[in-house]
């Protein structure tokens, strides 16, 4: 059943459309994340649903019933913002408190909530602590502990992460995956990174300009892009120029770079002869050999190195094909012997899998 | 290591000006105030001689506490010194009502117009004090427009007609006039370095609109609070020219004591144990009020 339905959102301001017709549906229970550059309204949309922004058209259904009109303190969900906005004035314990004593708790039932939701956090030792004496990572699970304890139905969280440290971000998915897992609160989370996108939800919405551009899973969303944006914007992606040079009902062909011919079954997007668009191929996806292979359906062809850069688990090789386009190939180092290293001017067989790709149609 | 001292000397050097004129100008008179409080006071001004000499050649030191017996069982210093309190406290109050609006409303106000307003607040600075005051004078003097409608509208209902000039509502009308800057400028600047988002949070987690402002702008504001209220409390207590100017016999405060003591009556002791009495009492409430400030606001402000 959708937790919250958007739809057909639209929001302008003076001099630009934030937000451009976007209609989501998201699931009670799920890890549902809104990624894009800075500017593709992502916040926009988040702080509508908030209720700190009003839509100029669309309705913003939560539970079924469209709480756009409602003010945000009577809207049954919370937002974790990016500065967590924790008030310098109150302990953790009071900060934690507040949303139970806005809705009016008895003492007994506060002090019993309290408890188990500073325990949930590990947090009882600092409760009695201000938010400016504790660190960067400890705020985070107070304003996250705040937002939770009163068990919205929905959870913003706007680029919750992006004050800490590297380190400390990649600690804080596991905590984040926890504690939503634990609550069981459908979370609605915003972020311009990719990565964190990838590894902590169950759906990602990737927004360009103001809307979606591709709904999915982490899987299809990286495996399956569906527009040259998606492709180029998460993770690293080969997208080579290409133009459809035979189209049959169950199959078509392309041809890659000029110079490499791909067979691709037709899964629904309709191609027609001489349509020109992009192959999407991520690095990782492509073999390079010493010699030529010939397998089935797998195109092989010469390239020369460019240069490379040294991963420590892997090689970023860049490959120069023979019609001068630079393609980039991620090839693991664990392999068997150093002699299978190339180095810059090495003459190199690339072999590339059609369904390791996409065609995207222009 | 010579660095480091030639640094301790700059700083020495750097704070010689000051420190000479602080002392010459407020160290050494307060002492001298110290001491004339413990003096017999002159015929004709100023202090009798310190040393004594009676008809038998002994001399003897010219001490005594006089003045501070006077002054402590003198029922009219004490109301005087009442009164200064209570106008300071209300002047203080109105201050505080009609300032915190003005300042939040600056301080929320877009970036291009605060600017403007800050400086419409602090132009009454560029005319002289003495003339404002006047001019308050003329708005409230029985010929003035405003006298003519207020008693007007008395005279409706039945009730005498009043002066509004020469009255203790004169004097706190233009105290807290002339105070009222003092108050705003340390409200704006607390109340402008707000985070937005606490409100949106406040509002967020359930907390209706005066929530957020009880809960999060004012407790968060104490510091500008108690910063305002003392710059225009002090100040206040020790006012005289404005009850001399608008105000009658009723509303003089301890200020017009201490020049009267000095200036007409020719008693200095007198004068000085009744400043005295004021610099301590002030002192006290500075103390007390920094010490809220360090409890409730200090601490709150340690994570901007």
């Amino acid at each position: 059943m959708a937790i919250l339905e958007l739809k057909n959102i639209v929001k302008q301001f003076a001099d630009y459309t934030a937000v451009n017709g976007v209609s989501l549906s998201i699931e009670q229970g799920e890890f549902f994340t809104l990624l894009g550059p800075s500017g593709c309204g992502k916040t926009t949309l988040l702080r509508m649903v908030a209720g700190f922004e009003s839509p100029d058209s669309g309705q913003i259904l939560l539970d079924g019933k469209d709480i756009k009109d409602l003010p945000p303190e009577q809207r049954p969900l919370h937002t974790v913002f990016q500065s967590y906005a924790l008030f310098p004035h109150l302990t953790v314990r009071d900060n934690i408190a507040f949303p139970l004593k806005m809705a009016k708790w008895s003492k007994a039932d506060i002090a019993e909530r309290l408890k188990e939701q500073l325990s949930s956090v590990q947090l009882e030792q600092f409760a009695e602590r201000y938010p400016h004496e504790l660190s960067g990572g400890q705020r985070q699970r107070v304003a996250i502990a705040r937002s939770l304890v009163d068990r919205p139905k929905l959870l913003l969280l706007d680029e919750p992460l992006s004050a800490l440290d590297a380190r400390l971000r990649e600690h804080m998915h596991v905590e984040l995956v926890r504690m939503q897992e634990q609550s069981g609160v459908t979370f609605v989370y915003v972020t311009h990174d990719q990565s964190e996108a990838l590894a902590l939800s169950s759906r990602i919405a990737v927004m360009n300009h103001g809307i979606v551009e591709q709904l999915g899973t982490p899987r299809e969303i990286y495996s399956q892009p569906k527009t040259y944006y998606v492709a180029d914007f998460i993770g690293k992606c080969n997208l080579l120029p290409a133009v459809v040079i035979e189209s049959n009902p169950s199959s078509y062909k392309i041809k890659v770079a000029e110079c490499i011919e791909l067979v691709l079954p037709n899964e629904g997007i309709e191609v027609t002869l001489g349509q020109s668009g992009w192959f999407a191929l991520r690095p990782e996806k492509i073999k390079a050999h010493w010699d030529p292979r010939h397998e089935d359906g797998v195109s092989c062809v010469k390239a020369r190195v460019k240069g490379y850069y040294y991963y420590g688990d892997g090689t970023l090789y860049e490959f120069i094909l023979p019609n001068g386009v630079v393609l980039q190939c991620m090839l693991s180092n664990n392999r068997p012997n150093q002699a299978s290293f190339f180095q810059e001017n090495d003459e190199v067989f690339i072999s590339i899998n059609p369904l390791a790709g996409n065609f995207l149609v222009k | 290591m010579t660095q480091s001292s030639s640094q301790k000397r700059e700083k020495w050097v750097l704070a010689l000006p000051p420190s000479i004129y602080l002392t010459c100008l407020f160290l050494i008179p307060t002492i001298l105030m110290v001491f004339i409080a413990f003096r017999q006071p002159g015929d004709y001004g100023g202090v009798a001689p310190l040393v004594l000499h009676d008809a038998t050649g002994k001399s003897s030191l010219n001490l005594t506490l006089d003045s501070f017996s006077y002054a402590f069982s003198n029922s009219f210093i004490w109301k005087l010194f009442l009164r200064s309190m209570m106008f300071s406290l209300i002047t203080t109050f109105f201050c505080l009502i009609i300032g915190y609006p003005l300042a939040l409303l600056i301080a929320k106000s877009k970036k291009k117009y605060r600017d403007l307003l800050l400086l419409l607040v602090i132009v009454p600075f560029w005319s002289n004090f003495l003339i404002r005051v006047y001019a308050w004078m003329m708005i409230l003097g029985p010929s003035s427009a405003l006298s003519k409608v207020v008693n007007q509208v008395l005279v409706l209902f039945g009730h005498q007609p009043v002066d509004l000039l020469f009255s203790s509502a004169a004097v706190i009308i233009c105290l807290v006039y002339i105070n009222l800057p003092f108050m705003i400028l340390p409200l704006y600047a607390n109340l402008e370095k707000h985070d937005p988002a606490l409100i949106e949070a406040c509002r967020d987690l359930g907390g209706t609109n005066s929530a957020s402002f009880w809960q999060v702008t004012i407790p968060l504001s104490l510091p500008g609070i108690l910063a305002g209220c003392g710059l225009v409390f002090i100040p206040c207590i020790g006012m005289f020219v404005v009850p001399e100017l608008v105000g009658n016999n009723c509303s003089l405060m301890i200020g017009n004591l201490i020049k009267q003591q000095f200036l007409q009556n020719m008693n200095w002791p007198l004068g000085s144990v009744t400043s005295i009495v004021m610099t301590l009492a002030v002192l006290a409430i500075s103390l007390l009020v920094g010490f809220f400030a360090s409890r409730s606001g200090g601490l709150k402000y340690a994570s901007k």
